[in-house]
């Protein structure tokens, strides 16, 4: 049964007309009564920028939050393929619908289907608006707007700029940001964290943050608090993630009350060139559109230290063609990365490390000739080039997977907030659509139907229930979060110990992604859950921090980040352990097909696990939202 | 990489301790460089050095450390993210220099950009450039069906050679007289070509040119040196066509 606490108001009514019903049903704001009302928009990707913008023309009061020094820079601009739409321009069968069942089903049947069809309904309205801002999507001859094929899916319905995708999405919401923010209508504050959320009365009413550049503190008070702040993948120290992307925001709204729903499930991309060294500070990935054109295989015979143009075509094991006859190399990011790591694991891997497996585009150059290969993924090529000091042209790719993006996040409702009221969690920071695996060119697709068609809705009907009153920053709870801000800068400043925060930083990652990575295990997870604490514990008392918080202080900050990932690395050891079942990007070795594929327990884990904190050191408390699925069955995921 | 590769690197680094502060070079010793390392984590390797004597850190800026932020900004011998042509800071790798090398790492150096820390420098004036027009004036849900303005394939094409524009500041440091010139015209490009933008795209270039004008950035030498420093190799063909544009809202008083 669902918890109490936890009511998803799903409308009622049938799939396709509950959001039209909702929006309808949803008390509106008198647009002179709109500016009154003010909103603090934490992150500036696309999901916070879009809905700082769009908030913002409706004509609320809004403050804008990045750590970065520009808005521009936030993390989604590192998106490289595409984002979905359900336009079906290319008449090969697409539609919302389709668009909502790949995306259910991709998710291994873990996301909620009333969210995931208005996902698929909004699509096709982001590209609209984006074109009318000026993104430039690839085009054909005709002028018209060109796709491709990402994993997941046997229709093509991925809209893409070249090779930088979410740079151009990302530059298209920052420029509405900003054409608000020259009106005086947004207050954009650069280099600023969030350090805590203020909680009223039992609803989000500000924010405390810190000047990143003067080590300062404010108070904001608002009417309404959105966190668009990410995900958490740099718990792994190892990941695609950007140095600065971290938890901090949403643990700390967890701390404060709101629910983290599903915390283990985090998703591990297929295509990522491999770890070379100890000395290595981040991952890069190869867009998974490389899997249009690129085969991936290994050689039959292990050990196999040859070169990979001098093994010959019968020595080697296209495995996934092979495997997955109708998928292919096309299948869903979870589905690639577990067989990749199978592969290694049976002493198959290439590369000086033998953790890798080969991409190969030899055939693609054969059959539509180099040029052709080029304008597809020129400026992939290059990256992959300039990093392994290998050409891609010639000798194949040499991938693995790593960590990528968290399914993961904040518990929100219908309305995307939380179970703090007042408290809204919009794109990757949320858990809601993409149940135990996401779809690659989707992260795009949520970030901005959030932030651009979901959320202007729904926050009117929380405000149309709360109205604005006297509440500012004199309020005591305003005093009591400021202090306990900054007494985190102060404890961590303390310590005085002898090893840099990356130390931990870097053993943390270790221990995720040997215990809570690809493959997790009863044994292996209650390893993590007994050695996090002590890693914690180790940091709190021996962490070095030189110089002090009055200044740029690049240690101190990212030690505290580094705090809240050691409490969150355990909350997902914790939660990989609860749900004794795999599904998606959550694979337990015990729960296991005979053909090596995950095995769900829908008779006991069809639920979204929102773990309420109960103190660092104590256990959190689990609470279950049942999944009902009336539209799409249930079943064993098969891309055979 | 094995140890017979591994390199000693001298640095000499700007420190500066805050934007009042004077700043000056400081000399520095780093061992056991692998040439596989990113010019980025040959610096993590020297801030783990300096925070385990107890001594600050360098700072610098970076993030994504893919090339696509923006965000990392170092003159590396005189050169704007340094020898290699159209790569960013964080993904110019240590293969391309020597064991026994000396390199001088500084900010980016222009008025417009007062260094904050170190190598960390201040380019907001970058956003108050774009606030001052550097965007089409649409609000969310007035967009027409997207295939509802065919844009022919060589001007989408041309506007995303444009649009790849990282904002990262290279053109303004490398230019003697930090001109913001490149920027501003491949937002400019990027827009007139474009129906959507074409609209507005007279007033856009007056009202960035303007706002460039007073934020401190100097005028444009054709000396193309934005080009050649530019890590996505946005073309000063650009800067031909936002003059156009200029010189037209000018002359008509848009």
């Amino acid at each position: 049964m669902t918890d109490k606490k936890l009511d998803s108001k799903i409308p009622n009514g049938p799939i396709q007309e509950k959001w039209d019903n909702h929006k309808f049903q949803t008390k509106l704001i008198n647009p002179a009564n709109k500016r009154k009302y003010k909103v603090l928009v934490v992150g500036t990707g696309l999901a916070g920028a879009s809905a700082a913008a769009t908030l913002s023309e409706l004509g609320y009061q809004v403050e804008a939050f990045c750590i970065q020094d520009s808005p521009r820079r936030a993390h989604s601009i590192a998106a490289q393929g595409g984002i979905n739409a359900a336009k079906n321009y290319t008449n090969d069968g697409d539609s919302i619908w389709r668009l909502f069942y790949d995306t259910v089903k991709g998710g291994d049947y873990r996301a909620r289907e009333a969210n995931v069809y208005r996902l698929a309904q909004v699509s096709a309205n982001i590209i609209d608006q984006c074109a009318a801002q000026g993104v430039p999507f690839a085009r054909d001859y005709g002028g018209y707007l060109a796709n491709r094929s990402f994993g997941g899916a046997q229709v093509s319905r991925t809209f893409y700029a070249r090779g930088q995708t979410g740079q151009q999405l990302l530059l298209g919401a920052y420029s509405s940001l900003q054409k608000e923010a020259s009106k005086g209508k947004i207050n954009i504050h650069t280099r600023c964290e969030l350090v805590d959320v203020v909680v009223v009365d039992g609803r989000a009413r500000g924010i405390i943050t810190r000047d990143i550049v003067t080590g300062e503190f404010k108070k904001f008070a608002a009417d309404a608090v959105l966190l668009c702040t990410g995900g958490y993948g740099n718990v792994y120290y190892l990941s695609t993630n950007a140095m600065a992307s971290n938890c901090s925001a949403a643990w700390r709204a967890y701390k404060k009350g709101a629910y983290f729903a599903n915390p283990c499930f985090t998703q591990i991309h297929p295509t990522c060139i491999p770890v070379h060294g100890d000395h290595q500070s981040k991952l890069t990935l190869m867009s998974e559109s490389l899997r249009n054109d690129g085969r991936v295989w290994v050689p039959k015979n292990k050990d196999d230290k040859r070169r990979p143009q001098d093994i010959p075509e019968e020595e080697r094991d296209y495995y996934l063609e092979r495997i997955y006859p109708s998928f292919g190399n096309l299948v869903p990011r979870d589905v690639a990365s577990r067989n990749a790591k199978a592969q290694v694991d049976q002493g198959k891997g290439v590369g000086s490390t033998g953790v890798a497996v080969y991409l190969d585009f030899k055939d693609a150059i054969e059959r539509d000739g180099r040029d052709a290969v080029e304008a597809r993924y020129g400026n992939l090529f290059e990256m992959y080039q300039r990093i392994t000091d290998d050409d891609p042209y010639i000798v194949p790719m040499r991938i693995y997977p790593a960590v990528h993006y968290t399914m993961g996040g904040l518990w929100v409702d219908y309305n995307l907030m939380t179970t703090i009221p007042g408290l809204f969690a919009l794109g990757e920071a949320n858990f809601s659509d993409h149940g135990a695996n996401r779809l690659g060119a989707s992260a795009l697709m949520q970030g901005l139907a959030d932030g651009y068609f979901v959320i202007p809705y729904t926050i009117g009907g929380f405000f149309a229930e709360n109205r604005p009153d006297e509440l500012d920053t004199i309020h005591p709870a305003f005093d009591e979060a400021m202090k306990s801000s900054r007494d985190i800068f102060e404890k961590l400043l303390a310590v005085r110990g002898t090893k840099p925060v990356d130390h931990f930083h870097r053993e943390l990652g270790k221990i995720m992604w040997e215990y809570v990575g690809m493959g997790r295990s009863e044994e292996g997870l209650k390893k993590a859950i007994e050695v996090i604490p002590k890693l914690r514990e180790e940091f709190w008392s021996d962490v070095k921090i030189p110089g002090d918080g009055t200044n740029v202080n690049v240690e101190l900050e990212k030690a505290a980040r580094v705090a809240d990932f050691l409490e969150l690395g355990e909350l997902m050891a914790r939660d990989a352990l609860d749900r004794r079942e795999s599904c998606g990007g959550h694979f337990r070795e015990e729960s296991q097909t005979p053909e090596n594929e995950a095995l769900r327990n829908d008779d006991d884990f069809c639920h979204v696990s929102a773990w309420e904190f109960k103190g660092v050191a104590a256990s959190p408390e689990k609470h279950a939202e049942e999944l009902n699925f009336e539209y799409v069955k249930l079943s064993q995921r098969s891309y055979k | 990489m094995s140890e017979s590769n591994s390199m000693n690197l001298k640095l000499k680094i700007w420190r500066q301790l805050n934007s009042n502060a004077k700043g000056k070079m400081v000399d520095y010793q780093v061992s056991g460089v692998s040439p596989d390392m990113s010019f980025l984590e040959m610096l993590d390797v020297l801030n783990d050095q300096l925070i385990t004597k107890g001594e600050d850190p360098v700072v610098f800026d970076h993030d994504c450390r893919e090339g696509i932020c923006g965000m990392c900004s170092l003159m590396i011998n005189g050169q704007a993210h340094g020898p290699e042509e159209r790569t960013t800071t964080c993904q110019l790798h240590m293969r391309k220099f020597k064991d026994g090398d000396t390199i001088i790492v500084e900010p980016w150096r222009a008025k417009a950009f007062p260094v904050l820390k170190d190598l960390m420098v201040d380019r907001s004036a970058f956003d108050d450039i774009i606030q001052a027009g550097g965007f089409i004036s649409v609000n969310t849900g007035n967009a027409p069906d997207a295939n509802a303005i065919p844009i022919s394939k060589e001007n989408a094409d041309f506007a995303m050679d444009a649009a790849a524009c990282i904002g990262c500041g290279a053109c303004v440091a490398s230019c003697k007289n930090a001109s913001a010139m490149l920027f501003v015209s491949a937002k400019v490009s990027q827009f007139s070509l474009l129906p959507q933008g074409e609209v507005e795209s007279k007033e856009r270039a007056v009202n960035m040119v303007n706002k460039m004008d007073s934020l401190g950035f100097g005028n444009c030498t054709n000396e193309a040196e934005c080009e050649a420093s530019c890590p996505k190799g946005i073309s000063i063909s650009n800067i031909a066509r936002m003059n156009r544009e200029y010189t037209s809202g000018a002359v008509t008083g848009k």
